[in-house]
């Protein structure tokens, strides 16, 4: 967040409420600009890291749905703020006014059409950060594995027999060391130290959207197929991720993927359940 | 003057070309080589068969949807009437019902033109189905005949039969259009979640493969989105005639038409979210993959599309509640809330409407660190939409309720004090409401998903218990005035044809994710497709097809509104002068 913009624009408000409302008397579309460009200002410059333009406009889009809403839901505001329209329009105490505004409408057009024109090329934007869906069933080194059953074998140590269970996720704390926190880096978020030669960046495995959300068979299909293991469906990837199946047994595998759940302090999603 | 041969020849022009085309249409082009002993499909010459039968399922579906919604409230509306003796409920029921003849002569006459669309263009697909569920059609027709019977008897028995008797057809038209509904929803269920079959695709058991893993959450989301989609339409209904309206009577009767059907409407939309996301669950249960695919893969950009479109539903709903209390003296009371339920709602419509993963530059992006916003990647999980979801369920109620007491003072010694309690299960149910949602980032995915449910009940339980509290609260109340049906600005219609359009849109979209999340099946994971059409449409080309798809709907329903208009009109007379008019004058002199 950027503090001191969004102390700024709330500052302004309350000076708009309580300081100029005693000399000028505002009206309802007044009000509604206003609040407009508060939110517009608050959205654009009021959160660090910025926001995407395209989130702007979704965001701006509903609050300008909105505030026509509140104007038009009540017959006296609305018929008032169409008479002041109307007096603007016509009443010769106006008139520099509206000249000022007819030349600024068109003059704000040509503005964004030249600096949107005048822009250095960009990549087109990407819209497309998904998890791929896996198959029903891989061939894992020769064996056939049902990913919509299958469950990571070394799961039910955690609660028969714990030593044997930190043994593995000890194991698989040396194995994500030595093969994936370069690119996944040390505390999982992502940002390892190839991290920024990629796009998209490798996955956040705190984010709470990742691993959380997905069934230890997905993560074993990911590690195990890769990249190259990507479906045919919902193309195009884009992803740098290795198949591991060429360089860790199944239970190296499970292994890493135990110790992903312990450092993140995620549970792994359930499989099956209602019905 | 044309004569009665000249006529008939004009007349066959017209249906020759018809046959032609139904000839080139249905033939196997030449162009398609030597033909196979029995094609897995055939194709049409100018269009996508996939397309023509995606158009005719989604109109069959809307207006099946449209034809079972009805009399579940028209016979609601039709016993309040005969318990209260107030003939206006009748009326008013009545007025739903002469939609659904014509309605239902559509719906038939769609479902046949797909029956014969699969069997023409997917014949090996409708075999498989056909020997799947072949035991289920012969009581499917039996129930289509009796449906057909009972909405008949029901239409054309009003005011003919006994009130109990009418009221009894009514029921067993209800029943009977439901278990049509659950039997066909068994068999497009079946192709989603296949259930009961050995490995080889054969049956086993046929009660597990109808009573598949989504049968049962799509019976109940039909039902309850059924009559949400019914009670729009029949409100954009009233408000076609409103606008029409010639008399003041007229105008009071359709705008309490356009009324009772959007309330009917939003009080169906309320638990609407919470059955669709029951069947997310079993679609996720059953298989990861379809799962993925729906909320987090190919589809998850369409649900943004859903979350705008609901937002839009909501506060067009809120919105048309606000214009009504124009029509009710004591209303401009409660003018001043309106800034602040609309408040909440843009913040709970935003919340919803944020995706998780952004659209955005390669330097924007660089600059968030990812595809995913620091700050708005909170808002783009499931926590924060159930609690935007429950927030604008609540606000609706809260706009429902100062609606409700407008007109009216209450006049209970305990006046203040329920006021007091109200306020406090709002508040208490609102802080309990957040509160889940906050914790939810703090626990694991199934932890998070059971979370919904305490959500839910403790929304509902607001919306009961304030119900109840409210109904002793204006016992004997005194009234500032009466409602003035009538007394509405056009604006108001204008958004009861916003809610039909957005209803009808959402329905059409929200088909497409459901054949569409099967992706490259006909049945998943048991018969493959193999067809030239064997990909998903992108977004933007469902987008048109479905838009397509609704504007013939609207065309259809139009005729269903012109047609059901006719029943009120007076008798044709010929004009003073025509040769009708002649005639007439002519033959009563030689009678």
């Amino acid at each position: 967040m950027n503090l001191f913009v969004l102390l700024a624009i709330a500052a302004a408000m309350v000076l708009v409420q309580f300081g100029v409302t005693r000399w000028v008397k505002l009206n309802l579309l007044a009000w509604m600009g206003i609040w407009w460009v508060a939110l517009w200002a608050a959205f654009s410059y009021g959160i660090n890291p910025p926001l995407p333009n395209s989130i702007i406009v979704l965001f701006m889009a509903i609050i300008t749905i909105a505030l026509v809403a509140y104007l038009s839901a009540d017959n006296e505001e609305l018929k008032q703020a169409q008479e002041s329209i109307g007096r603007f329009m016509v009443t010769r105490q106006y008139r520099v006014a509206l000249l000022i505004v007819m030349f600024l409408i068109p003059a704000a057009v040509a503005a964004w059409t030249f600096s949107s024109m005048n822009q250095a090329p960009q990549p087109p934007s990407s819209g497309r950060t998904i998890h791929p869906p896996p198959p029903s069933s891989i061939t894992f080194q020769g064996t056939s594995i049902n990913l919509t059953t299958a469950n990571n074998p070394l799961r039910e140590l955690q609660h028969t027999d714990e030593a044997a269970f930190a043994e593995h996720v000890a194991s698989g704390r040396r194995i994500y060391f030595e093969n994936c926190f370069y690119c996944h880096g040390d505390n999982m978020e992502g940002a390892g130290m190839f991290a920024h030669g990629y796009d998209p960046l490798p996955a956040n495995f705190n984010d709470a959207t990742t691993i959380a959300m997905l069934q230890e068979s997905y993560l074993f299909w990911r590690i195990a197929k890769g990249a190259p293991g990507l479906p045919s469906e919902s193309t195009p990837w884009s992803s740098a991720m290795p198949a591991w199946e060429d360089f860790l047994t199944e239970e190296e595998i499970w292994e890493v993927i135990i110790f992903l759940y312990e450092f993140t302090g995620f549970e792994p999603r359930a499989q099956g359940m209602p019905h | 003057m044309l004569t009665i041969d000249r006529r008939s020849w004009l007349l066959r022009i017209p249906l020759g070309i018809l046959a032609l085309v139904l000839v080139a249409l249905c033939a196997e082009p030449a162009w398609a080589g030597p033909q196979e002993a029995d094609p897995e499909y055939r194709a049409l010459p100018f269009i996508s068969s996939r397309v023509l039968m995606w158009a005719v399922a989604e109109l069959h579906l809307m207006f099946a949807a449209f034809v079972l919604a009805v009399p579940i409230f028209a016979l609601v509306i039709e016993y309040i009437g005969y318990k209260t003796g107030d003939r206006r409920y009748d009326q008013l029921a009545y007025d739903f019902t002469k939609l659904l003849s014509v309605s239902f002569s559509f719906t038939a006459t769609l479902g046949a033109l797909l029956t014969f669309g699969l069997i023409v263009f997917y014949p090996a697909l409708t075999q498989y189905l056909v020997k799947i569920f072949s035991w289920t059609f012969l009581p499917y027709v039996l129930l289509f005949f009796l449906e057909a019977f009972f909405l008949y008897a029901y239409y054309y028995g009003w005011g003919k039969l006994p009130p109990r008797l009418h009221l009894f057809l009514g029921v067993m038209l209800n029943i009977v259009g439901t278990a049509i509904m659950f039997i066909a929803n068994a068999w497009l269920t079946f192709m989603n979640t296949p259930n009961g079959i050995d490995e080889m695709g054969n049956l086993t058991n046929l009660w597990e493969a109808i009573n598949n893993y989504i049968w049962m959450p799509i019976n109940i989301h039909r039902i309850i989105a059924n009559v949400a989609f019914g009670g729009a339409i029949g409100a954009a209904y009233g408000a076609f005639k409103f606008l029409g309206a010639k008399t003041l009577e007229a105008r009071a009767h359709y705008d309490w038409m356009g009324y009772i059907g959007i309330f009917v409407a939003i009080c169906a939309l309320l638990p609407l979210p919470f059955a669709g996301y029951w069947l997310g669950v079993e679609i996720y249960a059953y298989d990861q993959s379809l799962g993925i695919t729906l909320m987090g893969g190919t589809f998850s950009w369409l649900f943004i599309v859903q979350a705008v479109l609901i937002g839009n539903l909501f506060l067009a709903a809120n919105y048309y509640l606000w214009l009504s209390m124009a029509r009710i003296p004591g209303a401009e009371r409660f003018r001043g809330f309106i800034k602040y339920l609309l408040g909440i709602i843009t913040l709970c419509f935003i919340v919803w409407a944020t995706p998780h993963s952004l659209v955005a530059t390669v330097e924007e992006a660089r600059a968030m660190g990812g595809a995913h916003h620091p700050i708005l990647n909170v808002l783009g999980v499931m926590s924060a939409k159930n609690t935007a979801v429950n927030l604008l369920i609540l606000t609706t109620y809260v706009s429902f309720l100062l609606y409700r007491r407008a007109n009216k003072e209450a006049t209970v010694s305990w006046a203040k004090t329920g006021n007091w309690i109200q306020f406090g299960i709002f508040a208490a149910v609102v802080i309990y409401v957040v509160f889940l949602g906050v914790y939810g980032y703090f626990v694991d995915a199934q932890t998070r998903i059971g979370l919904s449910q305490p959500q839910v009940m403790s929304v509902l339980f607001a919306m009961v218990s304030v119900t109840v509290i409210d109904i002793f609260l204006f016992k004997n109340a005194k009234s500032r005035g009466e409602i003035v049906w009538g007394k509405i600005s056009a604006r108001s219609q204008y958004a009861l044809f916003f809610l039909a359009i957005t209803f009808t849109w959402l329905m059409g979209l929200m088909g497409y994710v459901r054949a569409g999340m099967r992706q490259h099946w006909h049945v998943y994971g048991v018969v493959r497709d193999t067809s030239v059409d064997a990909f998903t449409p992108t977004l933007g080309y469902a987008g048109g097809v479905v838009s397509a798809i609704v504007i013939v709907f609207f065309l259809l329903i139009a005729i269903v509104f012109f047609l059901a208009g006719l029943a009120g009109r007076k008798d044709w007379e010929p004009k003073s002068g025509s040769r009708w008019s002649k005639a007439e004058a002519s033959a009563t002199v030689d009678s």
